[in-house]
């Protein structure tokens, strides 16, 4: 089966909502496992993986926690196109894309639960989730997880906890994280003190595609550092109690940005309205930059008819892989451009510009 | 001082960064400071600096103390694999390369034993060691007491979870 047929449709999945949702777009819980005694991925011999992959993919894909029938195929069965798609979705990472044979991925129908199988430890299991949501996203991979330890024996040493290719990863083997819209912040120019603050508390704040990456779109990652010595509920708890300030310190940026400089916020959001909506030709950075402000002006209720699950489909049909998906023909950076333009005139075309007098209103 | 990275020229960066009141330090020159990327606030941990000069120093001094490089049997992973990438080669590597691990891990985590999740079968023996550290010290303190009947009984417990821990 093609992943692509598989996949939610963007605006489907756009549609899906949670708490905090204005500020957290989404929740993620990740656990690396290794099989006992085989080498880790990065490594072992193609052989090797391929043996590792013949094991988990069938005793993963089995996995009540799955049902109906999920997306389990080996990483060779799909096209460049298609594993950049999953990128551009957050369902696998960048490096995991780049793998062919010998690496895999489960998919559950849902969405909640994406397993890369061989990307750098034998298993990168996640559970996602739209808005705030990491306890939950932590007790349901939980479940997968002893499921899955009732079926394969992984690699654990009663020191170190379980065992991973990386040091860093090792004990736990959890990263829990959440992605974080945060456009108040970025126009207050808070948001480097708080990205200090957050470090000096042992989390990571990364840009939108994960390490490496620009915060584009005022979106950022924040993820526990140490897997080691505190368990996972601790780590889980910690992770959602800097998450709640931060959210309280976007609230607050966001009030005085509207007390304080109201203008300056109206100037930015409109503006952001007029070339979205107006442009022939746009780039990938510049549409995230401004759907951010579109994003924070459905927020402050400036729009009558623009829907949060609009905008944040914009955001993934304005990707490069999704753009591409709409021609048969390979595109270039230009035609890109010129048709992501396209794309974004024609879905606002309806959308009313926003109303200035709105601003600071409470929803109903 | 001398750069912790290139151990050539002399450290005039010095980095200290505070995690849970636990300090760890860093010393660079300035060529291999701006290679790392220290000046960039925002992508910047220390523990992922530590993790490819302080952490592979220490591994390698504590096996090289041998003489021998140390090779793991298992998979054929190397010391200077571990430099090039930072990474393991399989599980049994943390078996091998055991000398200078937990003062990698002191320098990267929050702590050097597992406080998390325990796969089912361990936690059997986990218990069970538990169990038995438990009756030892009622021993010792039924033997300190003078308390000898108590202790027979405590002596046949624990010969008892001996034999259930060797079976398991």
């Amino acid at each position: 089966m093609n992943v692509q047929d598989f996949l939610i449709s963007p605006g489907e999945a756009c549609k899906r909502s949670g708490p905090h949702d204005k500020i957290v777009l989404s929740s993620r819980v990740r656990l690396a496992r290794n099989l006992k005694g085989a080498p880790f991925p990065g490594h072992a011999k193609k052989a090797e993986r391929v043996k590792s992959l013949d094991v988990l993919l069938p005793a993963v894909s089995g996995l009540p926690q799955l049902a109906p029938k999920p997306f389990a195929e080996p990483l060779d069965k799909l096209s460049a196109q298609d594993k950049q798609i999953l990128v551009e979705r957050h369902l696998i990472s960048r490096e995991h894309a780049a793998k062919g044979a010998g690496s895999g991925l489960v998919l559950n129908a849902e969405e909640s639960f994406c397993i890369m199988v061989n990307e750098e430890d034998h298993l990168r299991m996640q559970a996602l989730r739209p808005g705030l949501q990491l306890k939950q996203a932590w007790l349901a991979l939980d479940g997968l997880d002893s499921a899955l330890q009732e079926r394969v024996e992984f690699a654990f040493h009663t020191q170190y906890g379980y065992l991973t290719a990386c040091p860093t990863n090792l004990g736990t083997g959890i990263r829990v994280s959440a992605m974080l819209h945060l456009p108040g912040l970025v126009l207050a120019e808070q948001i480097n003190q708080i990205i200090q603050a957050v470090n000096k508390l042992g989390l990571a704040v990364r840009g939108l595609y994960g390490e490496g990456t620009e915060a584009l779109g005022n979106i950022f990652q924040v993820s526990n550092q140490q897997t080691l010595g505190e368990s996972e509920s601790e780590i889980v708890e910690r992770l959602n109690k800097v998450l709640l300030q931060v959210i309280e310190h976007e609230e607050n940026a966001r009030l005085s940005q509207i007390e304080k400089k109201p203008k300056v916020l109206l100037n930015h959001i409109g503006r952001a309205y007029g070339i979205l909506a107006h442009a022939h030709s746009i780039s990938s950075k510049e549409t995230m930059n401004l759907l951010s402000l579109l994003r924070l002006g459905v927020d402050l209720n400036l729009f009558a008819d623009l829907p949060k699950a609009l905008v944040d489909e914009l955001f993934l049909l304005s990707q490069p892989a999704h753009l591409q998906l709409r021609v048969p023909d390979k595109l270039d950076a230009e035609q890109r451009d010129s048709l992501r333009a396209d794309m974004l005139r024609e879905r606002l075309r309806s959308v009313q510009p926003p109303d200035a007098g709105k601003l600071g209103a409470k929803a109903e | 001082m001398q750069c912790q990275v290139c151990k050539k020229s002399p450290a005039t960066v010095h980095l200290t960064q505070i995690i849970e009141n636990q300090v760890k330090k860093v010393d660079l020159c300035e060529a291999c400071a701006k290679e790392k990327g220290v000046n960039d606030p925002t992508g910047f941990s220390l523990a992922d600096l530590l993790l490819g000069l302080g952490a592979s120093q220490k591994m390698e001094e504590a096996n090289t103390a041998t003489g021998a490089e140390v090779v793991c049997k298992h998979c054929g992973f190397t010391q200077a694999d571990f430099k090039k990438s930072g990474r393991l080669g399989c599980s049994e590597c943390y078996h091998v390369f055991a000398d200078g691990l937990d003062a990698l891990l002191k320098g990267m985590h929050k702590g050097t034993h597992h406080r998390g999740k325990v796969p089912p079968s361990v936690r059997k023996v986990v218990n069970q060691e538990a169990r038995l550290a438990k009756l030892e010290a009622a021993l010792k303190a039924a033997i300190a007491k003078e308390d000898f009947e108590t202790a027979a009984t405590l002596r046949d417990e624990i010969k008892q979870a001996k034999k259930a821990l060797q079976s398991a």
